[in-house]
């Protein structure tokens, strides 16, 4: 009898403890979400409302109005477009260039029997720790003519250490008789690379891809450094214009009925969305392989 | 005849011959990290000597230690120095530990839906440029339409002007840098617990533990080895705080509390031109990197058998 009473009342107990945790996990959860999109709702509400009612700031979380003047001129803007135009360049040319050096460089380096492989390694890591700094590498990039030129933002960041020693770690996870076998058959280290090794190895490409071309769409301090040029200059730096100094005018007087003053604010929300529009869409799609570099790289580190 | 240097050099020729198609591989990889890394490396020079530009870096007349004495003995040396700290001390205190609180959560949730659902949500910010995110803090904020101040004067208060004002600038640095790393912080956390073993919740069941203490007894233990590595790691960047943010948001107004090594090479090198200075205080900063890294480094290895190297 004793015995069943004292289990029962255990029982009772430990589910109290039960619900308050699942409670307290339920509040954290809708606390996240609702920490997380609060800005995102209210930047929408802004960019898509009346003007007017916009600047009476009477739109908090819900669009009122609804009116896409913002939009429309600021796809008339012929500066964001150039801007955008070379953000999109960049992002293209400049992850090709990643993903070229980082898998020509990672797979010497994955082959355990490559006598060099340990002094170049010791090489790159030492990279990971001591750098010369910003201002020499500012004067390399003006002596190799990149300055003032797209190739600036590129070439100077062309590979990622870190993404470097992922793909290594990956590239060292292939067994080493597939790449053998392949030898023997009489394949070059080329030939093994390009027709073995990266055809498995599509989950760590398509990784790289994404981590390099999310950091070359977002990148804007390389930019602001090698390229005074406005019309070379990609959109995160636009933005800074736009945003930040307050310099960049992105509205004449009197454009679309409206009077500057009017819409100058809600302009800056909707070139928020504009610029976040395609990371935001793509994202939910592409999460699972950005979960997986972060795996990949923990498993290293 | 057989003199060990004739012998040794047709072996490294030879080896070198085997391997000349992996050699072809590194070769533009290789070629990258000595220009835009050891050729830097070199202009590290410039911190010994005058270099206005027009001569090349070794022509450039020697001066010593001239502007590390400079820098050290100016206004700025101490102030740069605790603001660094101090930056990098509040990323410690809240940054780090609250991906770890929200990596549990998520770990406690019943409903699958409803966790990938907030997963998908809070890693999303970790693909917003800073850019972006200092845009919104400033448009929401602004002491004329932001909706922020909006609240405040419907509330019957006076408009701040938050990115104007010294006190706001660290909450604002820190409190983005929270929203935006929360979840996407939490993946490695999370990526430890899923791996645990099922049996030992299943053992601390049995001996009668609650949900709390399992998750005191099995769920933080489990992940403990994961918050010391990243913990060492993120003492190894104390001297890198996250300068590009830093740039978009701070003012001559708040330079007392904003101004870190970095922001301040980029403003005496890159905008006034001073280089050798500027080259000067970033050697300096990237030579306590070198040794904090290695210290911790070495603690790592005494600690928990991981090392970077």
């Amino acid at each position: 009898m004793i015995q069943i009473q004292k289990s029962n009342h255990h029982a009772i107990r430990r589910s109290g403890s039960d619900i308050t945790i699942d409670v307290v996990v339920w509040f954290i959860g809708l606390l996240a979400l609702v920490v997380t999109l609060v800005p995102f709702l209210h930047v929408i509400a802004m960019s898509v409302s009346d003007p007017s009612l916009v600047s009476r700031q009477e739109i908090y979380l819900w669009p009122k109005g609804v009116n896409f003047d913002a939009y429309r001129m600021v796809m008339q803007n012929k500066m964001f477009w150039t801007n955008y135009g070379n953000t999109l360049w960049i992002v293209c040319v400049g992850t090709l260039v990643n993903i070229f050096l980082t898998v020509t460089l990672a797979y010497p380096m994955s082959r355990t029997q490559f006598f060099l492989r340990r002094p170049i390694m010791k090489l790159i890591t030492f990279t990971m720790f001591f750098s010369g700094g910003l201002i020499p590498l500012f004067i390399i990039v003006n002596k190799t003519g990149l300055y003032n030129t797209r190739w600036a933002v590129i070439l100077p960041y062309a590979i990622n250490t870190y993404n470097l020693i992922v793909c290594r770690t990956f590239f060292e996870g292939i067994p080493d008789s597939l790449v053998e076998s392949a030898r023997l058959d009489g394949a070059n280290d080329i030939r093994v690379l390009f027709s073995i090794v990266l055809p498995l190895s599509k989950a760590i490409l398509a990784v790289l891809v994404l981590f390099y071309a999310v950091a070359h769409w977002n990148s804007y301090f390389p930019a602001m450094l090698f390229i005074p040029k406005t019309d070379l200059q990609p959109v995160q730096v636009y933005l800074i214009r736009v945003l930040i100094q307050d310099t960049e005018a992105l509205a004449e007087e009197g454009s679309a009925g409206y009077s500057r003053a009017l819409i100058v604010e809600q302009l800056k929300y909707a070139v928020i969305i504009v610029t976040v529009l395609p990371v935001a869409v793509l994202y939910p799609f592409l999460q699972k392989y950005f979960v997986q570099g972060v795996m990949i790289g923990a498993i290293k580190g | 005849m057989n003199n060990p240097l004739t012998a040794r050099r047709p072996s490294v020729w030879r080896k070198c011959l085997q391997a000349k198609y992996l050699i072809l591989l590194m070769l533009p990889g290789l070629i990258y990290y000595l220009v835009f890394h050891y050729a830097p490396m070199y202009g590290v020079l410039m911190a010994f000597k005058n270099y206005k530009g027009g001569t090349t870096i070794w022509n450039a007349p020697w001066v010593g230690l001239k502007w590390f004495q400079e820098f050290f003995e100016s206004y700025y040396f101490g102030r740069l120095l605790s603001n660094t700290l101090i930056i990098s001390l509040l990323n410690l205190v809240f940054s780090f530990p609250i991906p770890i609180l929200f990596a549990l959560a998520l770990h406690e949730m019943r409903s699958r839906s409803f966790k990938r659902v907030v997963q998908t949500v809070s890693y999303l910010p970790h693909f917003i440029s800073v850019v972006v995110i200092v845009g919104m803090l400033k448009a929401m904020l602004s002491p004329t339409d932001g909706v922020i101040n909006n609240l405040i004067r419907a509330s019957g208060g006076n408009a701040i002007n938050f990115f104007g004002t010294a006190d706001y600038f660290r909450p604002l640095y820190i409190g983005s840098d929270v929203w935006q790393s929360f979840g996407w912080n939490s993946i490695i956390y999370l990526a430890a617990l899923t791996s645990a073993d099922p049996a030992l919740y299943e053992a601390a069941r049995i001996d009668g533990a609650n949900r709390w203490q399992q998750i005191v007894h099995v769920s933080i233990p489990c992940i403990l080895p994961t918050i010391i590595i990243l913990l060492i790691m993120q003492l190894g960047r104390t001297m890198s705080v996250g300068y590009e943010k830093i740039i978009l948001m701070y003012e001559p107004a708040t330079y007392e509390v904003a101004d870190v090594i970095s922001t301040y090479v980029y403003r005496r090198g890159i905008l006034k031109g001073q280089f050798s200075f500027s080259t000067a205080v970033g050697l300096f900063n990237s030579v306590i990197n070198l040794v904090l890294l290695v210290a911790v480094n070495a603690l790592s290895r005494r600690v928990s058998d991981v090392s970077m190297w």
